[in-house]
């Protein structure tokens, strides 16, 4: 069985439809938009909330998506298991929305910063990156102005002690080093997921990594990992 | 020296599309009562003068020049003596 996938529209998503091609065209899922003044989630097993700009960023980053209607929902959708996947300006709609720790800043370098970097995954046993095995590091591409990710000593010492950090900029060869850091996020945290293990939000984007024409496939592991192991 | 305050307001028949934008948030969030939320700009630095004309002078020029856009903003700002 295969699992439905939700894309939810927030005005000013801009990688809805790149998230629903990878799924429809690449994976032949069943995968749906859900407009995000809707409130049902219409039996969607997984839910991706896509980068962008939503509200044009105004005031923080996510900060009104994350009352949008549509979100009550889906931070019930998780809060009884269901799965959610937010990419870029859907971690950072996760975070205003409390269903994953800590806060995003404006990146060091004060630019925007749109290039292809490495992941290494740190945490193979979700359901988001089992099938990573064998990947030293993920080349997946970032677009972000503000992924610079923050949380205090406290939450960072839970995050580590609950293997919550899944995924950390690194070098091609995996080693985590400050100059693999595109952002200056701390700890070199690129990904990171809740304690029950089924909402994951990460900057970059593997949509934009899942199809060979691009030139890189990597990101497509983390979708085919989902399909695989959402049902086991 | 002086400390300066700054505040730099949208004119009020200019729209302020973030304002908006944070107002359909309010509304979302079920607060119907909020209406014309305005998002301005506050700016805090140091100006370092002996005069407070002196000090007058720069903080208009720098409003006047970089902090705000004569066209669709109004500045207005206090200085307060740092000893």
């Amino acid at each position: 069985m295969k699992p439905k996938f939700g894309v939810v529209v927030f005005p000013g998503s801009n990688c809805d439809h790149d998230t629903y091609y990878v799924l429809k065209n690449i994976f032949d899922l069943d995968v749906i938009f859900l407009w995000h003044k809707q409130s049902s989630l219409e039996n969607c097993d997984v839910i991706i909330l896509p980068g962008g700009f939503s509200y044009g960023d105004y005031l923080r980053t996510g900060a009104i998506a994350r009352f949008s209607p549509i979100m009550n929902e889906v931070i019930r959708f998780a809060n009884n298991g269901g799965y959610v996947l937010g990419i870029c300006n859907g971690f950072q709609i996760l975070l205003e929305a409390s269903l994953l720790p800590g806060i995003m800043i404006r990146n060091e370098s004060l630019n925007f910063v749109c290039k292809d970097i490495y992941l290494k995954t740190e945490n193979k046993q979700t359901v988001f990156t089992k099938g990573i095995n064998g990947k030293t590091a993920l080349k997946v591409p970032i677009a972000h102005g503000e992924g610079n990710y923050f949380a205090d000593e406290y939450t960072l010492r839970e995050l580590e002690a609950n293997n919550q950090i899944v995924f950390r900029y690194s070098e091609r060869d995996g080693s985590i080093t400050s100059s693999a850091n595109p952002n200056g996020s701390v700890k070199n945290i690129a990904g990171i997921i809740n304690k029950s293990g089924n909402v994951l939000g990460m900057m970059p984007h593997p949509e934009r990594s899942s199809d060979s024409v691009l030139g890189k496939t990597d990101g497509s592991l983390i979708f085919k990992s989902l399909v695989n192991n959402i049902f086991n | 020296m002086f400390k300066a305050k700054v505040l730099i307001k949208r004119r009020k028949t200019i729209l302020d599309p973030q304002g908006k934008a944070v107002e359909i948030g309010a509304k979302h969030l079920g607060l119907i009562n909020i209406k014309n939320t305005r998002i301005d700009k506050y700016i805090e630095f140091n100006v370092d003068t002996k005069s407070k004309k002196a000090a007058e002078d720069e903080v208009n020029d720098y409003c006047k020049k970089l902090l705000a856009n004569p066209i669709m903003e109004d500045y207005e700002f206090t200085l307060e003596e740092i000893k």
